[in-house]
């Protein structure tokens, strides 16, 4: 298989491309700009490609919106302060049920933060929105999964109709290796527009009643667990005879890779568990682990956003420690370090 | 035509929109056209007309409407909003939509508050005029949205109208939905009643109307 030598930006933009999205709107943020200067490069290509760098997040958010509601693959890449602004957009995808996909390259914050790396754009990549929309948001540890599951991102957003995150960061995104993309064997799904001459549709995201919006959102709801059944993705290293496990996603999940072969190698019976969709979540591999297991230990560079996931999401008191580094970057020996001191 | 109206008794607006798609089914656009709606009174219109509707955001209907355009470049593209969608809230998307000639048609309902809201300022609330939220009178001249937006393009076609003239509105739409043809930005603002906000009745809705001619000058804006 030939390797390329490619930018986690440029993966996006294979992986976009190759998902048959035909247009992007977007507006410089560091570290998600070079996904917009790399996909304009695309157009110059190909003049089936379109793109817009408009005034705003908001305007490429809502440009987005136009055009997957005309039946166009149509995509956006963000971070930070970006995030925060195409709340707007991707709480009107939430709520008419578009196939809305956005690349969130986290950055520190609150505010401008920094402009490179953090985890700490999960809540807000799955619960942005006012109300209580659905997201599918997935989170690569490495370019091939960027490529995987960026493809993934249309292809379920367009089939179960939710709007789709793929939540990167910058140490990614300007991760540059040699890299095999040909062997995905992912077959698009058409995109159908929802009006056009054909059809005579009144659509809207307010209602007059209470009992409508509620039918509205239990049905979705109802959409987004069947959906789950089918979307739901995680990488569980370690199975048989282990005491207490890792959890961790993203790159972190690279890191923690190493050290759990480290810990096993000093004795530790431990596993790792990598949730590649956050949202929704391996629940019911989460608690299938659980039972066997009489901690957690979760790693992230955030305050505790996936540990807040981790306990959402198990049915049983587990005790949970962890290593928390909000917007920073963590590496193999610090995860060694600190599950051996948290014991 | 239209479906039973929930724009409260005597409102400007269905008006606006009636004669909208009048114009549409006489250049034989109804299925190509789409109607975005902005939220505000405006969002009341998305089951009035036999025609594709849909709701967008508060200020966010230019940019969606472009978003959908830009998508399907045969279709006729409307966005439909207030004057505080488009001159408040939605300013930077509108003035940059116009500036890059978006080959779309944007219709201000032009009321001179915020009315779904209650009768708030809005930016074209007159010098002296009462609301929620300038109880004493506005200290502030109103916006005047299709004025400003010529400097940014020579190309559209920007006009002004008042509701209560039909045959000068049926003139700006087709001119709009010529320019949206021939791939130019267009803007009409239309001055749209709002007894209930302006708390008048009959007559003085008309007189009213009028007396806002003088400060938002009627016709093509060149």
């Amino acid at each position: 298989m030939e390797k390329e030598f490619l930018t986690g930006s440029e993966v996006v933009v294979r992986a976009c491309k190759e998902a048959g999205a035909r247009s992007m709107y977007g507006y410089p943020i560091t570290p998600g700009t070079e996904i917009l200067s790399h996909w304009i490069l695309e157009t110059e290509k190909n003049k089936d490609l379109k793109y817009l760098q408009t005034e705003d997040e908001i305007a490429s958010g809502f440009a987005v919106c136009g055009a997957v509601i005309a039946g166009e693959k149509s995509f956006t890449a963000t971070a930070g302060p970006g995030t925060v602004l195409m709340q707007d957009a991707m709480s009107m995808a939430d709520g008419m049920r578009l196939p809305f996909v956005a690349i969130i390259a986290q950055r520190g914050g609150p505010s401008s933060g920094t402009v490179i790396y953090s985890q700490q754009e999960v809540n807000l990549a799955i619960h942005g929105g006012n109300g209580e929309g659905m997201r599918l948001v997935y989170s690569p540890s490495n370019l091939e999964e960027l490529y995987t599951y960026t493809r993934k991102a249309f292809n379920n957003a367009w089939k179960y109709r939710f709007p789709a995150v793929v939540l990167t960061d910058g140490f990614l995104l300007k991760t540059k290796q040699n890299i095999s993309l040909n062997s995905l064997n992912i077959t698009n799904e058409t995109p159908v527009a929802l009006v056009d001459e054909q059809s005579q549709k009144n659509i809207r995201n307010i209602y007059t009643f209470e009992e409508e919006l509620r039918e509205v959102l239990e049905n979705s709801k109802k959409d987004f667990l069947t959906m789950a059944k089918e979307v739901i993705e995680y990488e569980l290293i370690h199975e048989e005879g282990v005491e207490s496990c890792i959890i961790a996603h993203g790159i972190v999940a690279g890191a923690a890779k190493e050290a759990v072969e480290i810990l096993r190698e000093q004795g530790e019976k431990v596993a790792l568990f990598i949730p590649k969709t956050l949202s929704p979540f391996p629940q019911n591999k989460l608690n299938e682990i659980a039972k066997n297991m009489h901690s957690f230990f979760v790693v992230e560079s955030s305050m505790g956003q996936l540990q807040d996931l981790v306990k959402q999401n198990l049915f049983e008191a587990r005790e949970i420690k962890g290593l928390f580094k909000p917007a920073v970057g963590i590496e193999t020996e610090e995860i060694v370090e600190a599950f051996i001191q948290s014991k | 035509m239209s479906k039973y109206s929930k724009f409260c008794p005597g409102c400007g607006q269905p008006i606006v929109l009636q004669t909208l798609y009048r114009i549409l089914q006489k250049r034989g656009d109804t299925a190509k056209a789409v109607l975005g709606l902005d939220i505000g009174c405006s969002l009341l219109a998305w089951d009035l007309l036999p025609m594709n509707t849909f709701q967008t955001h508060h200020g966010r209907v230019t940019p969606t409407m472009m978003g959908y355009k830009r998508a399907k470049k045969d279709s006729v593209c409307i966005a439909y909003t207030g004057d505080g969608g488009a001159y408040a809230i939605g300013l930077q998307s509108l003035l940059w939509a116009a500036k890059r000639n978006e080959p779309i048609t944007v219709i201000v309902a032009n009321n001179t508050v915020y009315a779904m809201t209650g009768g708030q300022a809005s930016p074209t609330t007159m010098k002296g005029q009462k609301t929620g939220t300038t109880p004493s009178g506005s200290n502030n001249d109103p916006m005047l949205g299709p004025e400003l937006i010529r400097s940014l393009n020579p190309k559209a076609f920007i006009a002004r109208v008042s509701g209560a003239e039909i045959p000068a509105l049926e003139d700006a739409l087709t001119k709009a939905f010529d320019a949206q043809k021939q791939g130019n930005f267009s803007l009409v603002e239309v001055l749209a009643f709002c007894p209930t906000n302006w708390k008048v009745q009959g007559k003085e809705m008309l007189q009213y109307v009028e007396n806002m001619k003088t400060v938002f000058p009627v016709g093509e804006v060149r």
